[in-house]
């Protein structure tokens, strides 16, 4: 039984590798898991020698799924062989990106497919823990996540002498408490050790000094998702699935002004204008595109005429924005990107932990800017103030949080120059519904 | 600590806990890589920083060697020997090759590495962060406290901010009351978090933490409304705006307003530097403003905020003569014709050795030399002793014995050490500096700290190695091969026999001869052990150095023996006494039968610091006193008189690791005279005539006739504290209970606390001695 059909309505153009099961009934069984594959890549690594395994990864061309795109293996590679600490697996799933769901029904249909994947990381990097860090307000599939992990507890493929290969690998959920930079790698750690969630210094990467001062891999919840079937068909089957460098499928979603949002798993490389025109149907209501936000909330709006992109890391990003968490996000014609600018950096000042000065204070300042000027009480400085606030928050700040905050913030700034002068024009929002009092 | 340790007597710890380890539950994130260590021993790194070459130590970070070439990088949040933040974005620089600007103060140098601290992308940046912190900050810089000395202020004067273009409304909050001493103002904050980490990291107390978060963060104490802590005030001083002020400062002044005078703390026997702020006559403040000296910004809360006492009103100002069994107010004159007739009256008809002296633990090396010169010389006795709080002169004779007098340890050596062991001692409550230079060694140096005590202490949380005993002395036997070892102390013995210099610190619960026999097995560790005795009074070392006792003379020259005496002797034109005179507790057995009938009391409140009851006192004949305050001694007194104190005279004062540094008098207390004032008038009195114009002319002498105190002049009036190391053959202690544990605490200081209303201000001052925060 599922209700995978709440997530989204399928398409043909579809390439199914991660959510293959996804609306199978009991799909989060281990018996369901077994019955489809489950368990067979980790006999396949335990199989391999731990380098191989790095390197099989590292080959396939899986960049990290949860916003950066740094090549999972590589990051693998790079934890120390020898270390007198503990080594430990992260997963990231503190999935708080707005635009983002993909994590959720990768946790909620196929938990068992991530739980392989992480046993096969800490094999690789020769790890006996790892850590699953759910956001609170994903509750539920803790539960989920949680029954799984017994299961897999149960039938010997977490605990002690796993498959009888002498691998000990032990592995527990946590949960976050609704801080959106929880997700930041460094100050998921801290919050993890039970600190404020406060990102760290870098250098030292968490690969060589994370949890507890001891090496460790922390990867997005769709990256370790991928491992088993990498492991599985191998690295160039994995690869062939997308463009260069950008090995495999991803999880899209799909929401905004769009007439089927939903998740989608697509091809890497997947061009932007037929994702929107054939995947999702088109814009909601056969509404005009006004623009598109492709990774999540912190990338650059792109226009609608710059949808002609393909959607990998690299194409993505010589178009001036980013392929960030798959988050994509449809606006149309009726959009005021005003008020979009002004709702993204309420939520970036909300979010920002107040560690450093740049974002603490810049994003409050373009909040309150923002806020004022969608009032109506813009002057006409506003705009080029609030571009050069956005400008000194970028590259400044110690996590990238501060960078998220400003890139969309810049984009609307520059591509919809034109919106703040209507609004300063009309002194009021030309979008908004207003009705007229007749006296 | 785990939950089994602490309950355990006896605990191994293989971890030291240090603060900045990871697994400590805090507020805010501590990473071992957040402090790199500095390695001066490692091959040296060289890089380019605005054109300039620049070789340095591996591990030191940018800014760090940018100021080593005079290059200033602006920075809040950094601080040095607190771990990194790359919080406040102020430090940014270009690195070649390097896309983003980059941090210096979390950038370690590299070999080749090119900086650029000057180009526009630069300077743009640092003045957006100027600019950031400023959007909310109130800009009362007319009324702020910090005014004048502000590095907010200092940064928009060098790098300017632009023209304001907030047109936001700023968040305001009320000011917080944190503590009597402590107030937080959150609008001026500008979230630098060194607060934060010198009242953890440095203080090991935790008392800060943040609330709420993003724009909203605000300070706030760790346990409930109000500070619970030290009172050390760390906080107020590492602030670089006026967020925090100080309850005995704030809106008294303006920085430029006051006379800033470098001297040392009154209190305990550490010798903190410190820089008193006059105006109109009054300490407005203490704080080591220049950081120079072995306590950095270092001071404890009685030697930040427990100088009031200087200030009042309580203080003699006049003289008090007894007439007609009152005390009134007499003339200068008066006291000291009265006190000297009355002096040769009872020395006439009941000989010299029916007087006393006691010295004074807070006065000057100076002021005690002459003190035990005049007892000796004019009233002819070798009755004199003092309140004596540590056994320096076990110290003294056995490194003498053993040829090892260049094994005193300094301060610095405290807190550069590898590994310490201390001894019958909560340096934490009764020798604040002590217990922060051990949290520093541990913390920035790694290194093993071993603790021998019979109480639990807070600073067990820095140590490898914790042993709770029934008897110190009893242990240092077994350490030392003449007792019963347990299994614990021999692992002890174990750990030590594999570090190298080990600095040695005990305190007074180790005297005579168990003070030798810790040194005597001390000395057989590898490599070259030292060793510091604990006592606890500004000068209580000093005291001991300069022959306040009754059968040593300065430098610890027995009395006896007949050659010491000779150099003295003819030093003085005077004959002194052969026979060792009456230590503390003879000489209040004597006034008890009737034996000693007269007694001099300089600086010293018997009647509290030795237990004597004041009836005893009133068996004299004759009692004078002359002291800042009417003690419970002044009150039973014939003639007292009004003394200065230490802000308001010159002289020296030897701390316990023996290291002397110069006060300076920093400003007048009208009707008080210094005791050297006093004793050289009184002198004059008996007729004689001593050479001193000045606290230096005695100085001059105590460098000449002093063993261990042949010091360079210019070394001490630059104000630097420079290493005494005495040697000589002092007489055994001839009873253990002539050391009187004074058992401080954090916020007391013996008498002179009592009149402070800053300390007694303290919630945590009437907690148990000994609470730990
Ligand atoms: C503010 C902020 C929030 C983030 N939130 C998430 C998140 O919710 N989930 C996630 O997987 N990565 C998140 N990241 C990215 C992580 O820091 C990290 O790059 C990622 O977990 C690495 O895994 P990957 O290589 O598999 O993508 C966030 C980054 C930042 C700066
Ligand atoms: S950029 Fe924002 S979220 Fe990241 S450390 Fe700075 S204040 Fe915190
Ligand atoms: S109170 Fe002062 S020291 Fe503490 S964070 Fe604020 S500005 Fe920094
Ligand atoms: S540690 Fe001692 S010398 Fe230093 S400030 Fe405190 S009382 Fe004064
Ligand atoms: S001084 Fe470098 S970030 Fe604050």
């Amino acid at each position: 039984m599922s209700d995978y059909e709440n997530y989204a309505k399928g398409s043909p153009l579809e390439v199914k590798v991660i959510s293959k099961r996804f609306g199978i009934p009991n799909s989060a069984s281990i018996d369901v898991y077994l019955q489809h594959d489950g368990y067979k890549a980790l006999q396949k690594a335990l199989g391999m020698k731990p380098d191989d395994v790095i390197n099989e990864v590292k080959n396939s061309g899986l960049r990290g799924r949860g916003g950066a795109g740094f090549n999972a293996g590589m990051k693998w590679s790079f934890v120390p062989k020898q270390s007198s600490k503990p080594k430990y697996v992260v997963c990231n799933a503190d999935e708080s990106e707005p635009g983002t769901c993909k994590d959720r029904p990768l946790m909620e249909y196929d938990p068992h497919q991530l739980i392989e994947g992480i046993l096969i990381a800490g094999y690789a990097i020769q790890s006996q823990q790892g850590f699953i860090y759910i956001r609170g307000e994903y509750r539920y599939l803790m539960e989920i996540v949680d029954r799984a992990i017994e299961e897999a507890y149960a039938r010997g493929y977490l605990g002690k002498n796993i498959l009888g290969s002498g691998f000990n690998f032990d592995l527990c959920t946590h949960t976050g408490a609704g801080a959106y930079e929880c997700g930041e790698e460094t100050a998921l750690l801290n919050s993890l050790e039970g600190l404020r969630g406060y990102p760290r210094v870098k250098p030292p990467f968490p690969a060589v000094v994370g949890l507890y001062g001891g090496p460790t891999i922390i990867n997005n919840v769709e990256t370790l998702s991928n491992v088993p079937h990498i492991i599985l068909n191998g690295a160039e089957w994995y690869a062939k699935l997308g463009t260069p460098k950008n090995g495999g499928t991803r999880l899209f979603c799909l929401s905004g002004c769009i007439a089927r949002p939903g998740v989608y798993e697509l091809p890497m490389g997947f061009p932007l204008r037929r994702m929107i025109e054939e995947v999702g149907g088109g814009v909601l209501g056969g509404k005009k595109l006004k623009g598109v936000i492709p990774g999540g909330s912190s990338c650059p709006v792109l226009t609608a005429d710059e949808i002609d992109v393909a959607m990998d890391y690299d194409s993505v990003a010589k178009a001036g924005s980013m392929l960030g968490s798959g988050g994509v996000v449809v606006l149309d014609e009726d959009t005021c990107m005003v008020k979009v600018a002004q709702r993204i950096a309420k939520f970036y000042a909300h979010e920002s932990c107040g560690w450093c000065v740049p974002c603490r204070e810049g994003t409050a300042w373009l909040k309150n800017l923002l806020t004022r000027f969608h009032s109506g009480a813009g002057v006409e400085d506003d705009v080029d103030t609030g571009l050069d606030v956005a400008l000194n928050i970028l590259g400044k700040t110690l996590c990238p949080l501060g960078d998220a905050a400003a890139m969309p913030a810049i984009s609307i700034f520059k591509k919809f120059r034109h919106e703040f002068e209507e609004h300063l024009r009309l002194g009021r929002c030309p979008y908004e519904k207003r009705t007229v009092s007749v006296a | 600590m785990s939950e089994a340790n602490s309950k355990s007597p006896f605990a191994i710890l293989d971890q030291p806990t240090r603060p900045d380890d990871a697994g400590r539950p805090g507020p805010y994130p501590r990473s071992p890589a957040l402090s790199p260590r500095v390695n001066p021993q490692g091959e040296a790194v060289t890089l380019t920083i605005d054109g300039k070459s620049v070789t340095t130590a591996p591990g030191t970070v940018l800014i760090e060697a940018a100021r080593q070439v005079g290059i200033e990088i602006p920075s809040y949040c950094y601080y040095p020997g607190l771990s990194l933040q790359g919080a406040c974005r102020m430090c940014v620089v270009s690195i070649e090759k390097m896309g983003k600007l980059q941090t210096a103060c979390t950038t370690i140098v590299s070999n080749g590495m090119v900086v650029h601290t000057d180009s526009d992308e630069v300077k743009n940046a640092r003045k957006a962060m100027l600019e950031f912190l400023l959007t909310n900050h109130p800009l009362d810089c007319p009324v702020c406290d910090k005014g004048g000395e502000c590095e907010l202020q200092d940064a928009v004067f060098r790098y300017g901010a632009a023209e304001t273009r907030f047109l936001e409304t700023k968040q305001h909050e009320e000011e917080k009351k944190f503590s009597s001493l402590v107030y937080y103002d959150r609008p001026r904050c500008i979230l630098c978090y060194r607060c934060i980490r010198v009242c953890d990291e440095g203080m090991d107390v935790n008392a800060y933490g943040i609330g709420f978060r993003g724009g909203l963060s605000v300070i706030i104490p760790n346990r409930g409304e109000h500070l619970e802590c030290e009172e050390c005030g760390m906080c107020i001083d590492v602030c670089p705006v006026g967020a925090l002020t100080s309850g005995t400062y704030r809106y008294k002044t303006r920085p430029w307003e006051m006379t800033h005078v470098g001297t040392i703390c009154n209190h305990c026997g550490d010798g903190c530097k410190t820089t008193l702020a006059i105006r109109n006559n009054q300490i407005l403040r203490a704080n080591n403003r220049d950081h120079s000296g072995f306590n950095g910004e270092f001071l404890c809360a009685k030697g930040r905020f427990g100088w009031d006492f200087v200030n009042s009103d309580q203080r003699l100002t006049a003289p008090r003569i007894k007439r007609n069994r009152q005390l009134e107010s007499g003339s200068w004159e008066e006291a000291l014709s009265t006190a000297a007739a009355r002096l040769n009256e009872i020395i006439a008809k009941s000989g010299p050795d029916s007087v006393a002296v006691l010295g004074s633990n807070h006065t000057a090396n100076e002021e005690n030399y002459l003190l035990q010169r005049f007892a000796r010389t004019i009233l002819g006795t070798n009755n004199v002793d003092h309140h004596r709080t540590g056994d320096f002169s076990s110290l003294v004779g056995a490194l003498t014995a053993a040829n090892a007098t260049d094994r005193y340890a300094t301060m610095q050596d405290v807190f550069e050490a590898s590994s310490i062991l201390l001894l019958g001692s909560d340096p934490t409550h009764e020798h604040p500096l002590v217990a922060y230079q051990i949290r520093q060694a541990v913390r920035r140096h790694d290194a093993r700290l071993y603790i021998v005590n019979r109480a639990e202490l807070k600073l067990r949380r820095q140590a490898s190695l914790y042993l709770k005993v029934e008897d110190e002395g009893a242990a240092v036997g077994a350490l030392a091969g003449t007792g019963a070892a347990s299994p614990e102390l021999g692992t002890l013995r174990e750990r030590l026999s594999k570090e190298n210099d080990t600095v040695v610190v005990f305190g007074d619960a180790l005297r005579g001869e168990q003070v030798t026999g810790l040194v005597r097995w001390g000395l057989t560790l590898p490599g070259k052990s030292r060793f510091v005795a604990l006592g606890d009074y500004a000068n209580s070392r000093g005291a001991a150095d300069m022959g306040v006792l009754p059968d040593t003379l300065p430098g610890y020259a027995a009395v006896a023996d007949a050659a010491a005496r000779a150099r003295f002797e003819s030093a003085w034109g005077a004959e002194i006494p052969a026979q060792p005179g009456r230590n503390a507790r003879a000489i209040f057995a004597g006034i008890e039968s009737g034996e000693i009938k007269a007694l001099l009391v300089f600086g010293s409140n018997p009647v509290r610091s030795f237990g004597v009851k004041p009836e005893t006192l009133r068996k004299l004949e004759f009692l004078f006193v002359a002291d800042l305050f009417p003690t419970e001694t002044a009150e039973v007194a014939d003639v007292v008189v009004p003394a200065a104190s230490f802000a308001e005279k010159s002289g020296t004062v030897t701390n316990t690791c023996g290291q002397i540094q110069a006060l300076k008098r920093t400003m007048r207390k009208a009707g008080t005279r210094s005791d050297f004032e006093i004793l050289v008038a009184l002198a004059a009195q008996f007729g004689a005539n001593w050479p001193y114009r000045s606290s230096e002319d005695v100085l001059k002498e105590i460098i000449a006739q002093v063993r261990g105190y042949a010091i360079p002049l210019p070394a001490l009036l630059v104000g630097g504290a420079v290493v005494t190391r005495p040697q000589g053959n002092p007489p055994p202690l001839e009873r253990a209970d002539l050391i009187f544990s004074a058992r401080d605490s954090l916020f007391t200081s013996g008498s002179i606390s009592r009149y402070s209303w800053a300390l007694n201000s303290l919630d945590e001052a009437k907690k148990p001695h000994g609470t730990i925060f």
